[in-house]
């Protein structure tokens, strides 16, 4: 019984996949080997999704029995509760928009739920749509206590939960430094703030979903993998869009028009073969370790490590090679770059490159240290980049680096003064008032801000 | 046969819906924004969204409809000053850096877990519980009124009442941007969009009148969120940066810095959604796409016309190419 659901709702998953891959890079073909069932984490052995049923399902970890649910929508309201495990499952018959709550009466004492109690969820008849609701708190069989539980559970300032969230804002600051220096390169290169960018993190994100847990590779080889194609996308993007439009003498706003063209086609594509809900890029639960009174997963920590690695080997690039110095005298004046013998259309091809393939490994890292990626992943940080590209001087890729450091502290750190759900909002005021006071930032000049 | 009907109701009735006339309300007050003072606005579903909290919040606080409106227009006044003041000295990119970044902070407070019991958090407000004020002014009886192909209740939630005050709210708003425009101060709102500097060497006081046109259209905005919210109900996330970016499509399908370009584009967009949608709906097997994954690629379709639209038609099916200064 088990077996023929996963086969049943297996199979079209990963076609999906396969399209999305296809259609989205044009660039290789594969089949599917037998790696697929992995695709969604917890299994029901109650719903079957098939021609006429759809299941949402989900693991609660650690709470145990009997923690209620109701599913409503689409003139059903089915109800639903965790077996021993923390999984519960529900049917419908009806496709559509469905309102998930959690009944939060109903957890365990000492339990708190971290995040809304109320979820919607699109399904699609024969599939099985998995719903995230995570805790805090809960003790039982496989409860997950990261280092993001803990550090939220504790209530109020102590140094310890400083000490955790200067490391959180540092990782959240590297990653984010990754994906905002190319944001930064194409400013500083071509004048235009692209919009898209975001959509090129979670195509990395998405890509490595697709090859670490639908194919079974190796992570590092996902990463590399990831990482070439999401720089070939820049090629392609570069020689097909954005230097043809160049050439035809687009001005810089309606170029901004056409990245947030491309970012709405591509949140959909995305959305279309990879659906609405969240992947997780590794199956198994992330491990953790504690130095002094900092947790943290080995992911998050090879994954500083990479960032600062790839960071360091950029600004190298850009200091001590020739093209690398090329590449700042066109954002310094591509007009004197060119009559000085550079060719501006090579470096700005080789900055789109960069600048792609950066926020693919950006995308495939957040996936991990953030457990999970979806179609919005990218777009929900695109204003920190903004942000942190602002904060540090549009065009200068150092000022990238250290605003994107400061605006991930400012995100992390921000949970000490104003409540959670405000703390992305604290790093935008932030970019506001910026503007008010410094409007070229730390290491941007005043000529640029016209 | 009766698949591509259906397709053809669908498609009119979309357009006849009090969200796409209040989506239009909206894109007027964009176009004041961008298409006649050449201001990069990447944040109008933040007004929008600020003028249906506005509302919503006064009406449930126990405002009367008029008393609330005023609220509406004064939030959306107050959120142009408050976004004027940094931004409109600075470059264009700036501005939409800023507004976009606003219009999301807008929301996240909106969404916020701590203000469940005034905005409702991530579930919104029900419109129940604002509806009654503006559905009580109605004059019509209650029942049905069928007029050519279309049923719909005289006070209901989509009813004619709305529909009509909607729509006579679109026509009154495009007029007055009309009468505005050939004044003397619209002379100067177009002069800034062509050459600020020229403007400001005439003594003008460039800043002033950006931010008027700002406050106008903002307040346009508010007002569109809050008759976008009276048929459906208060959603911080479907006020987002992609309704920004629809109404920027719509408005520029239509014909930028054109009085009708944004009323036509506001129907147009959302009658070829459904065109495509159901095109593709009947003619692909669900096999290959389902009804869902058309409605993606319906949406995919825009971000297209989108991009292709700035290419190649950047004045829009009523514009003229010369009216439009991309050059902020």
């Amino acid at each position: 019984m088990v077996n023929t659901a996963l086969a049943r709702r297996s199979s079209p998953m990963s076609l999906r996949v396969i399209f999305g891959v296809l259609l989205g890079l044009l660039v290789l073909s594969f089949t599917l080997g037998t790696g697929a069932p992995a695709a969604h984490a917890a299994t029901s052995d109650v719903c079957v999704a098939d021609a006429e049923t759809g299941c949402f399902t989900g693991t609660i970890k650690g709470v145990g029995a009997g923690v209620k649910l109701t599913i409503d929508g689409n003139g059903l309201n089915v109800p639903a509760e965790t077996d021993k495990d923390g999984k519960w499952n529900a049917a419908v018959t009806v496709a559509g928009l469905y309102t998930i709550t959690l009944d939060e009466k109903t957890l365990p004492e000492g339990v708190t739920l971290k995040g809304d109690a109320v979820q919607e969820r699109d399904i699609t008849l024969g599939f099985v749509k998995a719903t995230i609701f995570s805790v805090d708190g809960a003790t039982g069989d496989g409860a997950d206590n990261g280092p993001s539980q803990a550090e939220i559970a504790a209530e109020g300032f102590n140094w310890d939960r400083l000490a955790q969230q200067i490391v959180s804002g540092l990782r959240l600051g590297l990653l984010l430094a990754l994906a905002s220096i190319g944001l930064s390169l194409i400013y500083g290169t071509t004048g235009l703030s692209s919009f898209s960018h975001a959509e090129q993190v979670t195509l990395g994100g998405l890509l490595g979903y697709t090859f670490a847990n639908v194919l079974g590779l190796n992570i590092f080889l996902t990463i590399v993998i990831v990482v070439i194609l999401t720089g070939a996308t820049g090629y392609i993007q570069d020689a097909v869009i954005w230097k043809p439009l160049r050439k035809k003498g687009l001005s810089l706003t309606q170029m901004i028009i056409v990245t947030i063209g491309l970012a709405l086609a591509l949140q959909y594509t995305f959305q279309m073969f990879y659906g609405a809900s969240t992947v997780r890029i590794l199956m198994k639960n992330p491990e953790t370790f504690t130095i002094g009174p900092v947790t943290l997963t080995f992911e998050s920590l090879w994954a500083m490590g990479l960032s600062v690695i790839v960071l360091i080997l950029v600004g190298l690039f850009l200091l001590k090679t020739r093209t690398g110095r090329a590449t700042r005298a066109v954002s310094d004046n591509p007009s004197l770059a060119a009559a000085s013998g550079i060719d501006v259309d090579r470096i700005i091809r080789l900055v789109w490159v960069i600048a792609t393939a950066l926020a693919g490994l950006s995308g495939v890292m957040l996936g991990l240290v953030l457990n999970g990626i979806n179609w919005q992943t990218g777009m929900q940080l695109l204003l920190l980049m903004f942000a942190a590209v602002t904060l540090g001087g549009l065009g200068t890729a150092f000022g990238a680096l250290i605003g994107s450091l400061i605006i991930g502290m400012t995100v992390e750190l921000a949970n000490f003064v104003v409540p959670g759900d405000f703390k992305y909002a604290t790093a935008l005021l932030l970019l506001i008032v910026i503007l008010l006071v410094r409007p070229q930032g730390i290491f941007g000049r005043k000529e640029r801000i016209g | 046969m009766d698949m591509w009907i259906k397709v053809l109701y669908d498609m009119s009735a979309n357009m006849i819906l009090p969200t796409t006339a209040a989506f239009a309300i909206a894109a007027i007050g964009l176009n004041v924004h961008f298409g006649f003072t050449g201001l990069l606005n990447m944040g109008q579903a933040g007004f929008m969204l600020i003028g249906a909290y506005g509302f919503s919040v006064a009406t449930i606080a126990g405002l009367p409809f008029w008393a609330a409106t005023l609220v509406t227009i004064g939030a959306g006044t107050i959120f142009a000053l408050l976004l004027g003041i940094p931004t409109l000295k600075l470059r264009g990119d700036y501005l939409a850096i800023v507004t976009i970044a606003a219009a999301e902070i807008v929301r996240m407070i909106g969404r916020a877990s701590v203000l469940n019991s005034v905005t409702g958090g991530s579930n919104g407000l029900p419109g129940e519980t604002y509806r009654n004020t503006f559905s009580a002014l109605s004059p019509f009886p209650d029942g049905k009124t069928a007029i050519l192909w279309f049923d719909f209740d005289n006070t209901g939630v989509n009813g004619w009442f709305i529909r009509i005050v909607a729509w006579s709210l679109v026509v009154i708003f495009a007029v007055l941007v009309w009468l505005l425009m050939r004044s003397p101060w619209g002379r100067v709102i177009k002069g800034i969009r062509e050459d600020e500097d020229a403007v400001r060497s005439l003594g003008k006081n460039v800043f002033a009148f950006k931010m008027q046109a700002l406050i106008i259209g903002g307040v346009l905005g508010a007002i569109g969120g809050m008759f976008y919210v009276l048929p459906t109900s208060v959603q911080p996330d479907a006020l987002g940066r992609n309704m920004t970016f629809l109404i920027w499509t719509a408005m520029l399908l239509g014909g930028a810095a054109t009085i009708w370009g944004p009323v036509l584009g506001s129907a147009l967009f959302f009658a070829l959604r459904i065109f495509i949608q159901g095109t593709v709906d009947i003619l692909i097997p669900d096999a290959i796409l389902n009804t869902q994954q058309t409605e993606q690629f319906s949406w995919i379709m825009v971000g297209v016309a989108l991009m292709l639209l700035v290419i190649f038609r950047p004045q829009g099916i009523l514009g003229d190419k010369k009216e439009l200064n991309f050059n902020v």
